[in-house]
This record gives C-alpha cells, sequence and structure tokens, in this order.
C-alpha cells in the first residue's frame, strides 16, 4: 500500500477500462505506475486505449454500413421502376419484352422456383441421409473423411460447376430424353449437388447436437438403432433440419454462375423439366452488361425482389431456431 | 436372420450408398475437370496473354487479375474483420444492441447472393464512386463479401484463447490493447489463418459479382483503376461464347487445382489449430 492517490486512481480508472475480465483488485501494491512522475505518460496511455476502442468500434461498424448501403442503393435504382409498373404487374406479369419497354419477371420467377424445387427434390433426401450417415452409422473416421469431401464440395466455384453442367449434364440430358438438353432438369441436378454441402452440414451438426440421453432411453426402452433414429433422433433436431433446407433453399435461389449456363435462358414458363428457363439470377447477369435506363432499373428491381426473398427466408430461420430454443432443443 | 435384421441390413446398405454417391459426384467432377483440363496447361498457357479474345495464347492476365482482386479485397477486408472480431469479443457488452446488430448484419451478408454484391458494386463503387469497371471497384466488392467470413473465424478464434492468458498480462500491468496486441491476437493467429484461407477459395472463385464490377477487359490490370478479368469470369466468357473449349477446361483445371489446394491448407491450418487449443 502506501501509493500516492493519485496514482489509485489511475489504478482504479484501469481496472474500469478492463472491466468485463475480471482480475483482483486486492493487489494494489503491484503498482503499474509506481510514482508520480510516470502518472503523465500513464495518462497518455489511457487516451491511447480510448483511441484504439474507438477505431476498432469504427471497423465493427462498418458491417452495419455496408449492409445499409446494399439496401438503400439497390431499393434506390429498383423502387422507382417498381412503382412505375406497378407490383403486381412487375411480379406476375409472364412478358419481359425491355425493347417495348415491357417489364414483368414473372415467368422468371417461376424459372427460379422450379429450378430450385428439381434441385431441393434430391438434394435434400441425400443430403439428409448423408448427414445421418456421418452422424449416426459411419465409423468415425469414414465420417470425417465425408465431412472433408462435403468441405471441398462446397469449395468448388460455381462457374466450375456451370461448365461441368454444360460439357457433362446437357449433353447427357440431350441424348437420354431428347431436347436440346439445355433445361430445367440441368440446372435442377446441377444446383442440388451445390446445395448438398449447405444441407448436409447444417443438419449434421443438428443431429450431433441431439443430447445423448435421447438415444440411450431409447435404446435402453429396447427400440433398434433405426428406431431411435427415425423416431427419437430425427425429431429432436428437426429444427436444424428445417434450417439446413430453408438455407440450401436460399442458397438455390440466390446462384447465379451455374443456372445460367445450363437452363438455357429462354424467357417462358417451361411446360416440363426438359425445357429451357431463365431464372432472376440468371437475367441479371445477361442483361446488366448491355442495359440502360428503365431496363437496368428494371434488373436492379428484379434485384430487389431476391434481396427481399433470402431476407425473409433468413428470418424464418432465426424464427425457428428460436422456437427451437422455446422448446428447449436446439 | 428374421425380417427385421434384414431390413436394417439394407437401410445400413442404403446410408452407405448415399455417402458413396456424393463421394463419386466429387470424384467425377474434380475427375473429369482434371483429366481433360491438364494437357492443355503448360508453361506457354499460363505465361503467354490470351490474343483473338482468348481463342489462342495462354491465360497470364486473367491469373494476375485474380491475384490482384484477391490481395487487394484480403488488403482491405483482413484488417477491418479482425478489427470487428476484436471489438465484439474484447471490449463490446456483449448484450448491448450495437454488438447484436453487427453481429446480425454479419450473419445476413453471408447469406447474400453474389449478384446482389455485384449490383451494389456497380451502381455504387462503378457508378457512385466514378470508379468504373477496375480492380479497386472489384476488390472492394469482394471485401464486403468476405467480410463475414474473416469475422466469424476471426471471432471463434479470439473465443478460443484462454482467459487465463488475458488476466496474466492485465495483472503483470499491461493495458488492455498491449493485451491484445501481444497475447491474445498471436494466440488466435492459427484461427484467423484458415479465415483467411477460405476466402481466398471464395475470392478466387467469385465471377457473378466480379463481372459487374471489375469488366472483363483481357488488357494486363497493372493500376488499381484499371479494369481486369478474372479467371472464373475468363472461364465463363469461353464457355458460354463457345470460344475455345480446350483453354475454358485448362482454365477449370486450374482454378479446381487451387481449390483443393486451399483446401487442404485449410485442413493443415485447422489441425494446427485443434492441437494448439488441446
Amino acid at each position: 500500500m502506501g501509493a500516492p492517490a493519485g496514482d489509485r486512481w489511475l489504478h482504479k480508472r484501469q481496472v474500469n477500462e478492463v472491466r468485463n475480465i475480471s482480475i483482483s483488485t486486492t493487489s494494489n501494491n503491484i503498482d503499474f505506475a509506481g510514482s508520480t512522475s510516470k502518472a503523465d505518460s500513464t495518462a497518455r496511455k489511457v487516451t491511447r486505449e480510448a483511441v484504439i476502442e474507438k477505431l476498432l468500434m469504427i471497423s465493427a461498424g462498418i458491417s452495419i454500413l455496408s449492409i445499409i448501403l446494399i439496401t438503400v442503393f439497390i431499393f434506390a435504382r429498383g423502387i422507382p421502376l417498381v412503382t412505375q409498373v406497378g407490383l403486381s404487374n412487375f411480379l406476375f406479369n409472364l412478358t419481359w419484352n425491355p425493347a417495348n419497354k415491357i417489364y414483368g419477371i414473372g415467368a422468371m420467377f417461376i424459372g427460379s422456383l422450379g429450378v430450385t424445387l428439381v434441385a431441393l427434390s434430391w438434394a435434400v433426401p441425400l443430403g439428409l441421409a448423408a448427414a445421418l450417415f456421418i452422424a449416426e452409422i459411419a465409423p468415425s473416421a469414414v465420417g470425417s473423411l465425408l465431412s472433408r469431401f462435403v468441405e471441398l464440395l462446397a469449395g468448388i466455384p460455381s462457374v466450375v460447376y456451370g461448365f461441368f453442367g454444360l460439357i457433362v449434364v446437357v449433353p447427357f440430358i440431350r441424348e437420354t430424353f431428347g431436347g436440346n438438353g439445355l433445361s430445367v432438369l440441368a440446372g435442377g441436378i446441377i444446383l442440388g449437388i451445390m446445395v448438398i454441402p449447405t444441407i448436409i452440414n447444417i443438419s449434421r451438426d443438428s443431429i450431433m447436437a441431439v443430447p445423448m440421453d435421447y438415444k440411450v432411453n431409447s435404446l435402453a426402452l429396447g427400440a433398434t438403432h433405426y428406431q431411435t433414429i427415425f423416431h427419437v433422433i430425427m425429431p429432436a433436431a428437426r429444427s436444424g433440419i428445417i434450417t439446413a433446407i430453408v438455407l440450401g433453399m436460399g442458397r438455390a435461389i440466390g446462384e447465379t454462375m451455374a443456372v445460367v449456363m445450363v437452363t438455357g435462358n429462354a424467357v417462358i414458363v417451361p411446360g416440363s423439366i426438359l425445357e429451357p428457363v431463365r431464372t432472376m439470377t440468371s437475367n441479371i447477369v445477361l442483361e446488366m452488361g448491355y442495359a440502360s435506363g428503365d431496363h437496368q432499373a428494371a434488373l436492379f428491381a428484379t434485384g430487389m425482389v431476391l434481396f427481399v426473398f433470402i431476407v425473409i427466408l433468413n428470418l424464418l430461420v432465426n424464427m425457428v431456431i428460436k422456437g427451437a430454443k422455446k422448446d428447449g432443443l436446439s | 436372420m428374421g425380417l427385421a435384421d434384414v431390413k436394417e441390413k439394407a437401410l445400413t446398405g442404403l446410408f452407405w450408398l448415399s455417402a458413396l454417391m456424393i463421394v463419386g459426384v466429387l470424384v467425377l467432377i474434380i475427375g473429369y475437370i482434371i483429366v481433360n483440363g491438364i494437357s492443355a496447361i503448360d508453361l506457354k498457357f499460363i505465361l503467354e496473354p490470351p490474343s483473338r479474345a482468348g481463342k489462342e495464347g495462354g491465360i497470364s492476365t486473367t491469373i494476375v487479375g485474380t491475384l490482384y482482386l484477391t490481395v487487394v479485397s484480403l488488403l482491405l477486408s483482413v484488417p477491418v474483420g479482425v478489427a470487428s472480431a476484436v471489438y465484439l469479443e474484447e471490449y463490446a457488452n456483449p448484450n448491448s444492441r450495437f454488438a447484436y446488430l453487427v453481429n446480425l448484419t454479419a450473419e445476413t451478408m453471408a447469406g447474400i447472393p453474389s449478384i446482389i454484391f455485384g449490383l451494389f458494386g456497380f451502381v455504387f463503387f462503378v457508378i457512385f464512386l466514378n470508379m468504373g469497371w477496375s480492380v479497386i471497384s472489384g476488390s472492394l466488392t469482394l471485401a464486403i463479401m468476405i467480410l463475414p467470413t474473416i469475422m466469424r473465424t476471426s471471432q471463434e478464434a479470439i473465443k478460443a484463447v484462454a482467459p487465463e492468458l488475458r488476466e496474466n498480462s492485465l495483472a503483470l500491468g499491461a493495458s488492455k490493447w498491449q493485451t491484445v496486441q501481444r497475447i491474445v491476437l498471436p494466440s488466435a493467429v492459427p484461427g484467423i489463418t484458415t479465415g483467411i484461407i477460405l476466402s481466398i477459395g471464395r475470392a478466387i472463385g467469385e465471377t457473378a459479382a466480379l463481372i459487374l464490377t471489375a469488366g472483363s477487359s483481357l488488357g494486363m490490370p497493372i493500376n488499381l483503376s484499371d479494369p481486369a478479368r478474372s479467371m472464373a469470369v475468363h472461364l465463363y466468357v469461353l464457355a458460354m461464347e463457345g470460344i475455345s473449349m480446350e483453354r475454358a477446361f485448362g482454365t477449370a483445371c486450374l482454378l479446381i487445382v487451387l481449390i483443393v489446394i486451399l483446401n487442404f491448407l485449410a485442413n493443415w491450418s485447422m489441425r494446427r489449430l485443434s492441437r494448439a487449443a488441446g
């Protein structure tokens, strides 16, 4: 003890600066500043610390600033056109004819949903089966090896998937089912491969998070391993599985390069999965290069619809997770 | 053997089959592209600039474009991302509105499709800030796209640093920033590195956002204000316009090899991380 009052005050200030980490204040005979001559430099240090904290805070604010700018700039370009055309006309009109100033994204909205549904129809069952395999069935070495392969699958660039689709999947469909191969089906096959990692990773984590007690009790009651998986583990992990499907859907709807390369991009409502189709994302990337004026604004409005759609999906996921937490499951 | 046993065996077989299918798809894609693309790659392919819109010559300018865009976007994104993570984990009250908002926006940004970032980069950097189709417009757009990855991995890495290390440093008289700078961040480096490797993978493969912000000029990008075509954009143009399938295969093959190497590095870095933590 016996440090000058000023030092004790500074010491207190420093402890306050670090208040969210508990440190013992009883040991104040280990002195920071030591003597009054150092008080000046300590004060400067405190200011420096405060400046650094402000700088770090500003960095953290850049995320918020980015999302505000993204929203404002895309909506500012899109909203005037939507009000001019009318929201329901813009969303549901099946004719997209920029040359005659007719801007309806109905056909492309259906296109995006169609390709997404075909993709999910096979990627969800396969992804879920693989997630259960990794979490419950495979020997752990096999499971972690498969997880690594899935990571690799997730890392392949979408343009490479599109290229593979164009070179392998499209000719395969052409030769097997007829037509020219550029189709909803080709898009659904390639997109399905691309969303499988999302579905596996999220549902695997939620399956692994099911408490061991559930499993042990079920087995002790005489249920078989598979009865336990289907009647105990999967229901307990359902919120995670729903999250996986919704996020997979978001990924599929927002995907651009792979789809634009394999679906043929005709602005029509497809009569079957063997017909070509244009998605909302494809429309943006195909026409942005030369569009101007209202045409360009209509592409921004398309992006705006996509943006709103994705944000709604994310909010849904947040609600599912919150609901699950209320039920005591994660 | 009872009926139930047969059913169980069949189910187990189906689960193994699903796993094999996924591995099969991965091997098919990577194998097909490497087998068909490797013959297109030689020193000339890597070192010569494309000529006649990519029909002839190599892809050197697009390799430089990819590197340029990736490096600049990392230089912009890593400091901001790590600083954000330090603020959220070391300074901010975790229950504050600000911390909640930053975490929420980062999470939301991670789910936004790249074409939306492209539209934003186009209207904001290219047009509004008058940067044109350029390396800097593309890099700024990419930097925003990879920011959530850098932030999240850095946050995880900082969280994993033992609290005793901080307490000891503070008890020895180090200031908060000194503790962060000399104790917390060095311990978090492996985790942050993993995030950077994952971000490089994303930057190398990104196409949609770059077409709209960096342009597709085949010239050699020198200044930040020059337009640049990345390898991924080059692959798209070559394949879609049927310019040269041989060169498209070569470009796809190079991209795949890079991604496989990065994936390997990320795994290695993560293993190092878990060993350090364990």
